[in-house]
């Protein structure tokens, strides 16, 4: 078991609930939070932004060698989702049976992403799923 | 008086047939789904615990209801699955549906009754005007030991129930709700054993028949009603026979359970299954329709309830995710041996 870092709980928003940030001085939504727009740079004004979760795939790829915190998921699917509202993110794909291609719609679900052995702590995660 | 103004469902997309497991242990498929009046049941993910379960369910309910989810004042989970014996899942499921943290949140465990135990919490909280809502959710990845008669059944899922007092937001007025408990050791788990152990045929009349009946019997007395005024009925489904049988004992008919018998389809999801049972039931139910719900759970108890739909029904109905769509949509079935790498039973990894 590792010790958890502050990152298990400081991140839960962006990790549960995909909230973002969005620049009100230009309009920007940035994933994952940021504290600076990228375009605005020093006039940023930036409050939190609850992203829906749904959106389309732009890429994907299937991992067969995985890191050794996944080696018991492989085969699993990761890929860039674009989000309805402008960002792309990454995560995990779930493979629901239905088939996954570029462009594919996907909605975002809540699962475990790591369980940290028998004594460690359990990350949860958004994954999408295609719709 | 309080009632249901939201709910929501979650069932796992993975399926495992009686015939998958049966050839394993060389036993007959036909005879054990005839035996249990079961042909499949729910498989969770790799990546879902019961924790997942109940944040999809308790999602569900909160878009389903239309209520401001800052104003939830309590969130109570029940399941004899939750995934940290010490960490309540109750705290995942309120930061993920993006509740107040000015809330009251716990986990419950009476082994499968605990969901409803929540609801009744959650009942007692909103009728005395110490919150304004509270959500009792039922969830499950239950556990049944390789080569046991409950590997059979045991599997997963759950619902989320939102209970309220606001007249034009309430979807089914619960009627009454009374409960039925004694110190009946059928069916247990020990701190730290990963299955639990039960009193094989024997735990169906002293368990699952005399709670289940007496608790109903007690509702009957409390509300005058009989199984006549009821369009439909609700009860714990261990295996597909069981809620078949008490149903006939107590004078429902086949009819009146069908909409929320999913046992013999998804199998026992333990916290979950009277609840979805509901659920199920609800999805179809029309304004008028009085329901009987009545739970149980291992050690033992039984909640029964007396439920009527009311007109704001239709106008929700748009909102919800049906349980049979939940159990029908994308569904893959597994083998034995991805059963039990999904499940973490195999060693030495």
């Amino acid at each position: 078991m590792e010790k958890p870092s502050a990152s298990l709980w400081r991140k839960i928003g962006a990790r549960y609930n995909i909230i973002g940030s969005e620049c009100k001085t230009c309009g920007a939504k940035h994933f994952p939070p940021r504290i600076v727009c990228r375009k605005c740079g020093r006039e940023t004004k930036m409050v939190d932004k609850k992203f829906t979760g749904n959106g389309e795939v732009v890429s994907f790829t299937k991992i067969m060698v995985p890191p050794d915190m996944f080696k018991d998921e492989a085969p699993y699917i990761v890929g860039i989702i674009a989000l309805d509202e402008g960002p792309k993110v990454e995560g995990h794909i779930i493979d629901n049976g239905k088939a996954i291609e570029i462009g594919t719609k996907v909605r975002a679900v809540f699962r475990t992403m790591y369980v940290d052995g028998d004594e460690g702590p359990i990350y949860y995660h958004y994954k999408f799923e295609p719709v | 008086m309080s009632g249901i103004v939201g709910y929501g469902a979650h069932v796992p997309i993975y399926r495992i047939k009686v015939e998958e497991i049966a050839k394993v242990w060389g036993e007959d498929a036909n005879a054990i789904k005839a035996g249990l009046n079961l042909k499949e049941k729910s498989v969770p993910g790799r990546d879902e615990n019961a924790a997942t379960i109940a944040v999809e369910a308790a999602r569900r309910a909160v878009f389903h209801s239309g209520i401001d989810v800052k104003k939830l004042g309590a969130v109570y989970v029940g399941s004899e699955s939750h995934p940290y014996a010490v960490k309540p899942t109750a705290t995942v499921v309120i930061e993920s549906i993006m509740a107040s943290n000015n809330i009251m949140a716990a986990d419950l465990e009476f082994a499968c009754k605990a969901g409803t135990a929540g609801v009744q919490i959650s009942m007692g909280l909103v009728d005395s005007g110490m919150i304004e809502y509270g959500m009792g959710i039922g969830t499950d990845t239950s556990q049944g030991r390789p080569g046991d008669a409950l590997e059979y059944t045991a599997s997963a899922g759950g619902a989320a129930f939102i209970i309220g007092r606001e007249k034009k937001e309430i979807i089914a007025n619960i009627i009454k709700t009374v409960s039925y408990t004694s110190d009946t050791p059928d069916f247990w788990r020990r701190e730290g054993a990963a299955f639990p152990t039960h009193s094989g045929r024997f735990t169906g009349e002293p368990g699952y028949f005399r709670h289940t009946t007496n608790a109903t019997k007690l509702l009957f007395e409390n509300t005058g009603l009989k199984p006549a005024d009821f369009a439909y009925a609700v009860f714990h489904q261990p295996n597909g026979k069981f809620p078949v049988m008490v149903a006939k004992q107590l004078g429902f008919s086949d009819a009146q359970i069908a909409p929320g018998l999913l046992t013999p389809l998804i199998g026992n999801t333990y916290s979950g299954a009277s609840m979805l049972g509901l659920a199920a039931t609800l999805d179809i139910s029309k304004p008028g329709d009085k329901i009987m719900v009545t739970s149980f759970g291992s050690g033992a108890g039984s909640d029964s309830f007396a439920i009527e739909v009311t007109d704001n029904i239709d106008s929700k109905r748009s909102r919800i995710t049906g349980v049979r769509k939940l159990m029908e949509t994308n569904k893959k079935y597994v083998d034995y041996a991805t059963y039990l790498k999904d499940k973490d039973f195999i060693k030495g990894r």
